[in-house]
């Protein structure tokens, strides 16, 4: 009777004291305490950008002073980008997912799995006392000599918040790539992973490889700041260039560390929704690798018109339209995944869906960009910020929400209401794209980011870019009224709601402490839908 | 670009590349959404389609949605880079401006020695160089008129160059996020013709940039030293601008407007050989638009004036 009830006792069921959660080695628990964090930090970072919009509704600064303008701004940034969007997907639902979807009982380091968090939680310390004592002014990007020797603000609390975080990013990497690599059940080959597995396997190795950069980074900011050692700042001998190279030689692979992992996630939506092997596995598979090494080759494509030599340009240039190739490779293979599929218009389906169009339009924007002579205009002004947050919002976030979606039955053994979960994700979609499209005509017509006030000639559009922010407001809020009611009240699961392969579904929803009763036997590769 | 002026020899090819890039993207995203919503409507659940047998011949598919952006990107890389090299590459006979940034302002030097702050008065139909630098953070000189935009980094030179089409004022931002007043560090660029610039320069003139620059050369100290009648051990400034200069450890470097700024504000970096380096650095004793005023003048000593610089 002991065993039996052993068996049937869910993670969720191991102790219910706060020690039981603040010391668990289960990546289950663990991914569950990422999850909190990461929503408190969205919706922190979502008021700072509430603040921004309201303040662009009208020409001239009427809201907030200049300083506490470009403060939010800033903050925004610190936050969505290092405690929101980098963790989101792998810390939660990779955390969760990968030793399930390979056939492990837990994460190959589970201490140092729940360490990971623990920095994750001080880096996020840090930030809010930086926030607390009066905030940052920098951009999140910390340009030089401006962050090292001209701002006034609290600029170390920042820096030593996004250090700390950093090393929670490198421990994860770690983690997923010595877990992928020794703890598959058998049977399980490389290409027999699923393509979300892949993406966590690529995404860990890019968290490995360019984070130390940043941390590095970090710190001469502070020996510079601190102690006035020359390293950035040409009155003191430095050269503020160094620090751009450096600052976008981890941060453009940051991108990718927030956009495959959503490529990985959109890839197990599309094919459950639609009941077909996914088209072109193994292209899939070496696009991901594709965009993980070549990401680290294309951050000169951020500093053009910073002073950087002409020969520089172009090779940046060339290396950042080949890295679009794979985005382009993945973006048809999942369109043809469609072709004779059974295709269920599932709140997840419609979530990835979302994001193949809204990946697509950041992608091909992209372009404008990676092109020199059209980057001359463009850069540093809307056209970048709608660029971006079509890739990291529209693409990242709408694959995390659908994620969150598709995963919720297995993670919490609740069914949500699919109508609520529908409307959220085409109210998204719709809102998205009002806040942000305008943003791309404000580039064109010369807006520069990060003004405060500006012409009176681009308020139509700012006005309709923060109406369409009141809709994107809405839309991610009322995830998490019904998914927060479906806890109590939802109908319970059972282990494969979706009827979906993968061995994450053939568990129980939510899954035992220990993932299997006995370790699966792997005899096929992923998506083995039955094909009429 | 829609609502934007096309003020400058650039601006028609830029927005050639532009539109036709967008072109390109409306294209792909068109077919590809149309594909979607196809499949989506004849595969939805329940309808009654045919599903049987393998989607699949992948190779060929796979191959051909790879080669052939592969192919257009490459085209388009090379046509952007033609006109990216354009853009970056001065002509010899484009007339230099000199500009200072600083927080929150421009600050604009004439070589005939009209100042202006926040404005910059350039001629129709002459290609213009601006000369820029920046007293303390980096800023950017941006303006969308004319599809030009070059970061300003403090103790260096940048450049950027133009020729105004269209007379009218045009929206001068600053680009790069620079602190508290950012949003408010613009101006605006006049573009005049050739005879209402002749006619502007004139009311304007003042001590010209080289004359300014000399009197400057002695009032720093500049000619105890350097003057060939002085008593010190010190390099002969005539024809040194455009000259090859060898250094103390046996390197070569271009005398350009940096390696000029870098020889007064920080002396260290660069010892011309058989010198000892007992130059002081001025870094703490004069401002950007005097060491401006002092290259004009080195250059108004050296026969090399015309040369193009080397650090782009």
């Amino acid at each position: 009777m002991s065993t039996a009830e052993r068996t049937a006792s869910s993670y969720l069921e191991e102790g219910y004291s706060l020690r039981s959660w603040l010391g668990t080695r289960d990546h289950k628990r663990i991914a569950i305490l990422y999850a909190l964090g990461i929503t408190f930090f969205f919706f922190l970072g979502g008021v700072a950008a509430a603040l921004i919009r309201l303040e662009l509704v009208t020409p001239t600064g009427d809201v907030l002073s200049a300083e506490t303008y470009n403060k939010a701004f800033t903050f925004h940034g610190v936050v969505m980008v290092w405690f929101f969007l980098i963790p989101s997907i792998p810390a939660t639902l990779g955390n969760f997912l990968l030793p399930l979807m390979i056939g492990a009982r837990d994460m190959a380091f589970p201490r140092l799995n729940l360490f990971s968090w623990y920095l994750y939680i001080v880096g996020g310390l840090f930030t809010i006392a930086c926030l607390l004592l009066g905030g940052v002014d920098t951009g999140w990007t910390f340009y030089t000599p401006f962050s090292t020797m001209f701002s006034n603000s609290n600029v170390m609390l920042a820096v030593v918040g996004v250090f700390v975080v950093g090393f929670s990013s490198i421990f994860t990497g770690l983690n997923f790539i010595v877990t992928i690599h020794t703890m598959r059940a058998p049977g399980m080959t490389s290409f027999r992973l699923p393509l979300f597995v892949w993406s966590m396997y690529a995404v860990a190795l890019v968290m490995m490889l360019a984070t130390p950069v940043l941390a590095m980074t970090l710190a001469l900011i502070g020996l510079e700041r601190l102690f006035g050692v020359g390293i950035f700042d040409p009155a003191l001998g430095g050269d503020p260039l160094l620090f751009q190279h450096f600052f976008w030689f981890y941060s453009h692979p940051a991108v990718y560390i927030m956009v495959l992992p959503a490529m990985g996630v959109v890839s197990e939506l599309i094919t459950a929704g639609v009941r077909r092997r996914i088209f072109g596995y193994k292209f899939m598979v070496y696009a991901i690798v594709g965009i993980a090494v070549v990401g680290f080759l294309v951050w000169g494509h951020h500093m053009f018109v910073s002073g950087q030599s002409m020969y520089a340009g172009i090779i940046f240039s060339i290396l950042s339209f080949i890295i679009a190739v794979p985005s382009a490779i993945k973006v048809f293979n999942w369109t043809a995944t469609l072709y004779k599929g059974d295709i269920r218009f599932t709140a997840p389906l419609l979530y990835a869906l979302g994001f193949v169009g809204l990946f697509m339009l950041g992608g091909l924007t992209g372009l404008f960009l990676a092109a020199t002579a059209l980057d001359v205009s463009l850069t540093d002004t809307y056209f970048v910020v709608a660029h971006f947050h079509y890739i990291m919002v529209g693409g990242s976030v709408m694959a995390y929400l659908g994620g969150i979606h598709f995963w919720w039955p297995k993670i919490t053994g609740r069914l949500y209401s699919e109508a609520w979960a529908r409307f959220a994700a085409i109210l998204m979609f719709f809102g998205f794209n009002l806040t942000f499209f305008p943003q791309y005509v404000l580039g064109w017509e010369g807006m520069p980011r990060r003004y405060h006030e500006y012409l009176p000639q681009y308020q139509v559009l700012n006005v309709l870019s923060s109406a369409g922010a009141t809709i994107l407001a809405v839309s991610y809020l009322l995830p998490l009224g019904y998914l927060l009611w479906s806890l109590r009240h939802g109908a319970r699961a059972g282990a494969n709601p979706w009827n979906a392969q993968g061995l994450e579904w053939t568990t129980a929803s939510p899954p035992p402490l220990r993932n299997f009763g006995e370790t699966p036997q792997v005899t096929d590769g992923p998506y083995a839908y039955e094909q009429p | 670009m829609i609502g934007l002026p096309q003020a400058s020899g650039f601006a028609g090819r830029v927005d050639g590349l532009f539109d036709t890039l967008l072109g390109l993207s409306c294209a792909v995203v068109l077919g590809v959404f149309v594909v979607m919503i196809w499949f989506c409507v004849k595969y939805r659940h329940g309808s009654p389609a045919d599903r049987r047998g393998e989607s699949h011949r992948h190779l060929g598919i796979e191959l051909t949605w790879t080669l052939i952006p592969m192919a257009m990107f490459i085209g388009l890389f090379a046509w952007s880079v033609k006109l990216w090299v354009v853009l970056r590459t001065p002509p010899a006979d484009a007339t230099p401006i000199y500009v200072v940034a600083k927080q929150w302002m421009w600050k604009v030097q004439h070589v005939g020695g009209q100042r202006e702050i926040d404005t910059l008065h350039v001629p129709l139909g002459q290609p213009i160089r601006l000369v820029m630098t920046s007293q303390d953070v980096i800023h950017s000189f941006y303006v969308p008129a004319f599809r030009v935009k070059q970061d300003v980094l403090p103790d260096r030179y940048t450049d950027l160059w133009f020729t105004a089409t269209k007379a009218g004022t045009y929206h001068l931002f600053c680009a790069e996020f620079c602190g508290t007043d950012h949003a408010r560090m613009g101006g605006e660029v006049v573009v005049m013709t050739p005879t209402d610039y002749a006619k502007w320069l004139h009311a304007h003139a003042g001590t010209g940039l080289a004359a300014q620059g000399a009197a400057m050369f002695r009032r720093f100290g500049c000619s105890g030293c350097h003057d060939p009648h002085a008593g010190v051990h010190a390099p002969d400034l005539d024809n040194l601008y455009g000259s090859t200069v060898p250094l103390s450890d046996g390197s070569q470097v271009l005398a350009d407007e940096r390696y000029l700024h870098d020889a007064i504000m920080l002396p260290k970096l660069q010892v011309a050989a058989g010198y000892a380096p007992i130059m002081p650095s001025y870094q703490d004793r004069i401002d950007e638009s005097d060491v401006l005023a002092l290259i004009a003048y080195l250059k108004s000593r050296s026969k090399h004036a015309e040369i193009v610089d080397e650090y782009r």
